[in-house]
Formats: C-alpha cells, sequence, structure tokens
C-alpha cells in the first residue's frame, strides 16, 4: 500500500510489491566477462539468463555491440522506440570495471530512440555497468512495457533480480538516486556498492529524455550523477515505467574483472597515471576543470556556438573559461566516476541554490557543468551568467533532460523568436530573446510538468520546424537552414562552419549530430593537415572506427587525447596518440587473454560500426539522404553571419568558387558560397563512402560485410534488398 | 614574412615561436611545432628564435571533444 509522498525511505520501501524474482548463480568474471547476460520483460514480469557465445564475444566484443546485437535479434524492422519491444540495453564491455587504467568503469547504453527512430547509444560513467558485471551479468536487456512505475534490483551479493513496484519514490534524478542508495544499502560504507540508474520528470514528458547514472561520493556523502545523454533514451525509459535500476555488489577489487595478466594492465595504467599527475596542469587541467576548461579554447578559435550556432565566438565568452569554473567547482576532492580514474574531470559545484522551480532555496550539489552544457545551455542561448548555466545544469540532469539536445533545441526557438518566426502567443507569453535565463528556466519547468512552450521544446528541433511551420506559417526552408539536427538528434556544441571534415563528422555519423565519432576541427581548419578529400575521408575512416572501440569495452575516451605523453609529439601520428593506442591494446589483452594489434582494433570497431549502420537501414534509415545536414552547419544563413566574417568569406568566394564578390549583394554571397559548400559536403559523402567500402548511396558492400565477418543472412539478406 | 600553417605572418626580429603563436591567436596548450620540419621542444617555445621566411607547423592535438 502507497505510504504517500512525504514517508521515509523505509516506508517507501515497505510500499514495494515484489512483482517477479529471480535467483541465480553467482558467478566468477573471467578474462572481463560472465559470458551471460540478464533479460528482463517488464510486459510479463519475465527474468531470464542468456547465454554468451564465443562468436558474440569475438564479433560483438561487449558494451555496444552486444547491445546492437541483443537489440537486433529484438526487434523487428517495423518497431517504434514506444513499442514494447524495443529494450533498453546497458553494458560496460570487456575492459569496464578495471581499476587500473584511467576512464575504465564506463556503461554504454543502447535502445531505439525516439528523436530520431534509429539507433541511440550512450556512453555514460558511474557504478552501475562495472557492478552489474562483478554482479554475473555481462549486459542488461530489458524489453516490454510495466503497468506502473517499477525498480529492477540486482542484488550482486546473494543472486537475486527482483522487479518490485514502486509508487513512492520521487521521479527526479537528484532525490531518487539519495532515496534508493539509502534503501538498499546496508550502512553509510555500504553506499558506495550501491549504484542507481534514473531519468525524471521531462524524461516521461518529452522526446530527450536522459539517464543518471549514480556513483556514491564517499567524501560528499551524496549519490553523484552522470549522464546517458544523446538519443532520448531516458524518455524509452519513463515510457517503460521504469522508475529506477539498481544493483547492488560488495566487493570490488582490483581484480574483480578476472584479467588474464594484470601486470600488463598495471603497467599501463602507471604510465598514463603518471603523465596525469606530471602534465596535467599545464596541459588541460581535467583534474581542477574538467572538460569546461574548453570554452576559453573554443572561443579563441571560433568554434564556440553563439545564439544557435550563428558565431563561433562572443565577447562575454570570458565570463564562461575555465579559470571561472576552477574557482566555481570544489577543489581538492578527486572526482572520478570509477575507482581508479587519475583523471577525475567528473567536477561538482557544492551547496548551489537554485533562484527558480521546485528546489528554489535549496542547497544541492550540481554535477558539471561540462563542456557541453557550457556552450549547449549557456552560450549558444545568449547566456554567459555561471551561476544561471548551473542552475540549468541542475535541472535538466535531474528532470532527465539530455542537457545538448535541450540547449539546441532551446536556441533553435529563441532564433525563431528573434526572426520574428513565432511570437509570444507560441512561447505562451514568454520573452524568448537570447540571453533570457529565465524564460529558458521557466521553459525547462514546463518541460518537466508536460506542459506549454516547454513541452514543445521538449520535441526536439526536427518536429518544432515541422511545427513552426504549420502551426505559424513559418519559413519552412529558412527553419530548415537553422535548425541544427541531423537524423533528427540536436548538435553538440561546435560550430563547424570553418571545416568540411567536422561537417562530415557531425553528418556522416551513426546516431546524429553528435561529435564522439570525429572532431576534426583543429586537423582541418587550424592544422590543415587534411586538405584533400581523400584526407578528409581517411579521418572520417579512422577517427570514427577508433572511437568506437571504447564504447565496445566500457572505456571513456578522455584519458585517450587530453592528456599527452612527453614524447608524444617526437611519434609519426601525433594526433592519434600512438603510445596510448598501445595502452589499448595492453589493458585489452591483458584483460581478454587474446592478443590484438592497434589494426585489430580498427577492425573490430569497424565490423560494430557498419552493423550499426546496417541496423538504422533495416529500421528505414541509414542511407545517403539520412547524412543530410543543416545548412548553419555549413555555412552563414544570414547576412550578420556572413558579414561577421564577412573577409574570410569573400576571400573564399574569389580564391575557391571564382566568383568575384565585388558590387555583389550580400544575398548573392551567401547564394554562391552556399551552392559551392552543399556541392563540396556531397563530394565529402562520395569520399568518405568509398573510403568505408559503402555504396553511393551510404550503404556497406556485400564485400564490405563479409570481410568484417558481419554477413550474417539476416544482413547479407538486408543488403541485397537494398541492391535491389 | 613566415608562414604558420600555411598562412603568412610579418616577422620581427628576435620573434621566437612563442611570439609566433601569439601572432596567430594559438593559446591551445596542446600544439607541436615544427620549423622547417624540425621539432621545437615544448619548453623551448619561449627561447627559440624564429627565422625570416620560416615555415612553422603549428599542430594542434585534439582535445575534449
Amino acid at each position: 500500500m502507497s505510504c504517500g509522498t512525504k514517508c521515509t525511505v523505509q516506508e517507501m520501501r515497505k510500499a514495494h510489491k515484489v512483482l517477479a524474482e529471480y535467483d541465480y548463480e553467482l558467478g566468477k568474471v573471467e578474462r572481463g566477462y560472465n559470458n551471460r547476460t540478464l533479460y528482463v520483460n517488464l510486459s510479463d514480469n519475465r527474468i531470464e539468463s542468456k547465454a554468451v557465445s564465443q562468436e558474440m564475444k569475438d564479433i560483438f566484443i561487449g558494451g555496444r555491440g552486444f547491445g546492437l546485437k541483443l537489440l537486433w535479434d529484438a526487434v523487428k524492422e517495423t518497431t517504434k522506440w514506444n513499442d514494447p519491444e524495443n529494450e533498453i540495453i546497458i553494458s560496460p564491455g570487456p575492459i569496464g570495471g578495471i581499476t587500473q587504467y584511467p576512464g575504465a568503469g564506463k556503461s554504454l547504453v543502447v535502445s531505439i530512440s525516439p528523436l530520431t527512430g534509429a539507433i541511440a547509444d550512450s556512453n555514460v560513467g558511474g557504478y552501475f555497468g562495472p557492478l552489474l558485471k562483478f554482479s554475473g551479468w555481462d549486459a542488461l536487456e530489458i524489453q516490454g512495457k510495466a503497468q506502473a512505475d517499477v525498480i529492477v534490483y540486482i542484488d550482486g551479493n546473494s543472486g537475486k533480480v527482483t522487479i518490485e513496484d514502486a509508487p513512492d519514490e520521487e521521479v527526479n534524478s537528484h532525490i531518487l538516486a539519495e532515496q534508493l542508495t539509502e534503501m538498499y544499502a546496508d550502512s553509510e560504507s555500504d553506499k558506495r556498492n550501491v549504484s542507481v540508474v534514473s531519468s525524471g520528470m521531462a524524461g516521461q514528458h518529452s522526446l530527450m529524455g536522459m539517464l543518471n547514472f549514480s556513483f556514491y561520493d564517499v567524501r560528499r556523502k551524496l549519490a553523484r550523477l552522470k549522464q546517458a545523454g544523446r538519443g532520448g533514451i531516458g524518455t524509452v525509459f519513463r515510457d517503460k515505467h521504469i522508475k529506477a535500476l539498481v544493483v547492488k555488489f560488495s566487493n570490488v577489487k582490483g581484480d574483480s574483472n578476472g584479467p588474464a595478466d594484470i601486470e600488463r594492465i598495471a603497467k599501463a595504467g602507471l604510465k598514463v597515471h603518471k603523465e596525469l599527475h606530471d602534465y596535467d596542469d599545464v596541459q588541460c587541467r581535467m583534474r581542477k576543470q574538467g572538460t569546461a576548461h574548453l570554452p576559453g579554447i573554443a572561443h579563441d578559435y571560433d568554434f564556440l556556438p553563439v545564439h544557435n550556432f550563428r558565431y563561433g565566438s562572443h565577447p562575454e565568452a570570458r565570463k564562461v573559461t575555465g579559470i571561472v569554473w576552477e574557482q566555481l567547482f570544489t577543489q581538492g576532492i578527486p572526482d572520478g566516476c570509477w575507482y581508479g580514474c587519475t583523471m577525475g574531470c567528473a567536477k561538482a559545484v557544492d551547496n548551489f541554490m537554485p533562484l527558480t522551480g521546485p528546489y528554489k532555496g535549496e542547497r544541492v550539489t550540481v554535477d558539471g557543468p561540462e563542456y557541453e552544457t557550457i556552450s549547449c545551455c549557456g552560450t549558444n542561448l545568449g547566456i554567459f551568467d555561471p551561476h544561471a548555466i548551473v542552475e540549468i545544469n541542475f535541472y535538466v540532469d535531474t528532470y532527465g533532460i539530455d542537457s545538448i539536445s535541450f540547449g539546441t533545441a532551446t536556441a533553435f526557438a529563441m532564433e525563431c523568436f528573434e526572426l520574428g518566426l513565432i511570437d509570444k502567443n507560441a512561447t505562451g507569453g514568454l520573452d524568448f530573446r537570447f540571453g533570457s535565463a529565465l524564460s529558458v528556466l521557466e521553459a525547462l519547468h514546463q518541460m518537466a510538468r508536460g506542459e506549454g512552450f516547454g513541452r514543445i521544446i521538449g520535441q526536439g528541433v526536427r518536429r518544432m520546424k515541422k511545427h513552426f511551420a504549420e502551426a505559424y506559417g513559418a519559413d519552412a526552408q529558412l527553419l530548415a537552414d537553422i535548425g541544427m539536427e541531423c537524423k533528427g538528434l540536436e548538435y553538440s556544441g561546435y560550430v563547424s562552419k570553418g571545416s568540411l571534415a567536422q561537417q562530415g563528422g557531425y553528418g556522416l555519423t551513426l546516431k546524429g549530430a553528435q561529435h564522439d565519432e570525429a572532431w576534426l576541427i583543429f586537423m582541418d581548419a587550424v592544422n590543415r593537415q587534411i586538405p584533400t578529400f581523400e584526407d578528409k575521408a581517411e579521418a572520417l575512416y579512422y577517427f570514427p572506427m577508433f572511437r568506437t572501440w571504447f564504447g565496445l569495452n566500457g572505456l571513456c575516451k578522455l584519458p585517450w587525447n587530453d592528456v599527452e605523453p612527453a614524447d608524444n609529439a617526437e611519434t609519426d601520428e601525433p594526433a592519434k596518440v600512438p603510445g596510448h593506442v598501445q595502452n589499448y591494446v595492453d589493458i585489452f589483452s591483458g584483460v581478454t587473454g587474446r592478443e590484438i594489434s592497434k589494426e585489430d582494433i580498427i577492425r573490430m570497431s569497424e565490423a560494430m560500426y557498419d552493423f550499426q549502420r546496417l541496423f538504422n537501414l533495416r529500421l528505414g534509415y541509414g542511407t545517403r539522404v539520412h547524412d543530410d545536414i543543416p545548412y548553419r552547419s555549413q555555412g552563414p544563413v544570414l547576412d550578420v553571419e556572413y558579414l561577421s566574417r564577412a573577409d574570410k568569406y569573400d576571400k573564399e568566394l574569389k580564391e575557391a568558387v571564382g566568383f568575384d564578390p565585388e558590387g555583389k549583394t550580400v544575398a548573392e554571397k551567401i547564394h554562391a558560397l552556399k551552392s559551392y559548400r552543399k556541392d563540396q559536403y556531397e563530394k565529402l559523402k562520395d569520399a568518405v563512402y568509398k573510403r568505408r567500402g559503402w555504396t553511393p548511396d551510404g550503404i556497406p558492400k556485400l564485400e564490405t560485410v563479409k570481410r568484417l565477418r558481419i554477413d550474417f543472412p539476416d544482413v547479407v539478406a538486408l543488403i541485397n534488398k537494398h541492391a535491389k | 614574412m613566415i608562414t604558420v600553417n600555411g598562412e603568412t605572418y610579418p616577422w620581427q626580429e628576435g620573434m621566437t615561436v612563442s611570439d609566433a603563436l601569439k601572432a596567430c591567436n594559438y593559446k591551445f596548450p596542446l600544439i607541436i611545432v615544427r620549423i622547417d620540419g624540425r621539432l621545437i621542444p615544448r619548453d623551448q617555445y619561449a627561447v627559440q628564435p624564429v627565422e625570416d621566411n620560416a615555415d612553422i607547423k603549428a599542430f594542434h592535438l585534439i582535445s575534449g571533444g
């Protein structure tokens, strides 16, 4: 029976009704694997164990690869994000959970995205993935829909999984994670053994819901949160009526992952620990600023998004540079989101007091802000007040909203308001000019309540474009040009107008406009290392394949290249950080006992990369047209944008386009540049598809999938169907 | 004149690598500099002279992102 909203944690637990129970044999992780995954169906309360085959390990590796394999087997080509057969799969990968190397506790989450209709994958810290594995499971696969809010609890100490009706707990994450950590821990010292996955109120009222993964901070004595942000998986989570997932495992040790050669892993780890100790203060200052060191750099190099990606810098950007955040973050506390991470970049603002919303006046700890939140929810909205950015950060997290999608969608709405495409009738009276922090916060609170203009923003840029055109008669072409989404996923926080390769880094992707496949702005636009289409295509082959590998193995990308070995400059390809790539070879082999080379890393990733592309194809996406990007990502849309960099654009027109800008109107110059740049992007597509072994329509060729050993009968049938 | 990543900049008597990077507004901490193909150690940027007509490659490594 429910005890209402004011009950104690003990009373809340008493109100739980166990809907299903499953006892299992505790196992021991061997060489990074348990060789089984956990399946939970919320429609019929079924809980089962599934075996992991050698082929699954060899080809799909783990993490995102396991997610793709399990989801592929679970859905049909007609499955939509909110169909019961859609799944959420969480897997840490074989390396995930080691404590000897920084950034080795990641979970990978895979589902069909509400925003894109295709596959979403998201990489997140916190303790859930490693504790899941040490509890005996290489992945958690959730299918079906519960009747009412439930918690799935995995007790890795006793070997029991339960589905529990959970009526009384809070939904918003900063409270829910605390409640459940206290509920399932036996004592204060036991809290570090509990991890919670949750979303929030906005997760159920928007398409951009995110998942928070907790880790208990023993120094602050509270549950911290890391986010699986991209693609709206929090929305799927709440649609399934999942209030939370909880795992508990109480005996994490240095060898819990069962590595084949722990000395080899420790040796690789020691090198990076020393580099962080010796160089971080003069390199990226990750230990003091986290990724918040980037806004100043982005401003200096003209790729900081300002006013919906119109501009790459702003005079007020100095208010949000790294040193400002360094002073706001609590220093002197190791901020790793998994044991052994000496990079420790999960910075936090403590004792923050929100000025708006349901938690107004309370003291809270805010995880972040990280670069993406500062840029997407700050500068891109014309907000340069750090306190306003922290408040938005707090609420997007606890409400379970992806800060990137929220920020970019809000920036689009603000620009539409500024341009007169919508007015206060559309915004419900909100003044939505750039810089209106209070209006942004109000829209965020509305989103959490499922009301007003906030609910509209929560549908994302793609649906807003359609809505503004249909409901208000807004210019559809202009909306298409300034609406910063690709495949339905909102752009992350980098202005790509100056780099054709980065335009590909956003467009020629699997899940949409996220920079986690390739970040090439420096190589392309500053270093000018990759001038030809073939050079850019090579970069758009190597980096996405290399970075995919982190997601197969439960690794964080940041220790790869946010600290540099002393001898990196002397190597042949310093941009790849060859010393660290060798470390990854060593830790993979050290964990699994499977000897690999640097080239094998690319081969392993490429198989999964192409499999995901084909999965998108199976769901009705994954072809050339789906790699189109908005023109704002390629060049200036408005006169003010052109004029802000007129010398540069005039020079390009003269030297590259063969168009004399002298005496031409700005509109004529924009038109000429647009034709040229759009053509360049199409040529880039051709070059990249060729390098990746795909057809001109962007579909992996049969010979490519054979080479990658993913020529399963249904994959071959899919390719043949499209070849016809 | 000097050339940095293909762009020309005015040369000045007594110019160092740090001066050249400053002239380009290059403030990123992870930059590898080669002058006419020769690698310059990072701790020498403040004192390493840059000759007139030098061809400088200032490779910014990927970070963040």
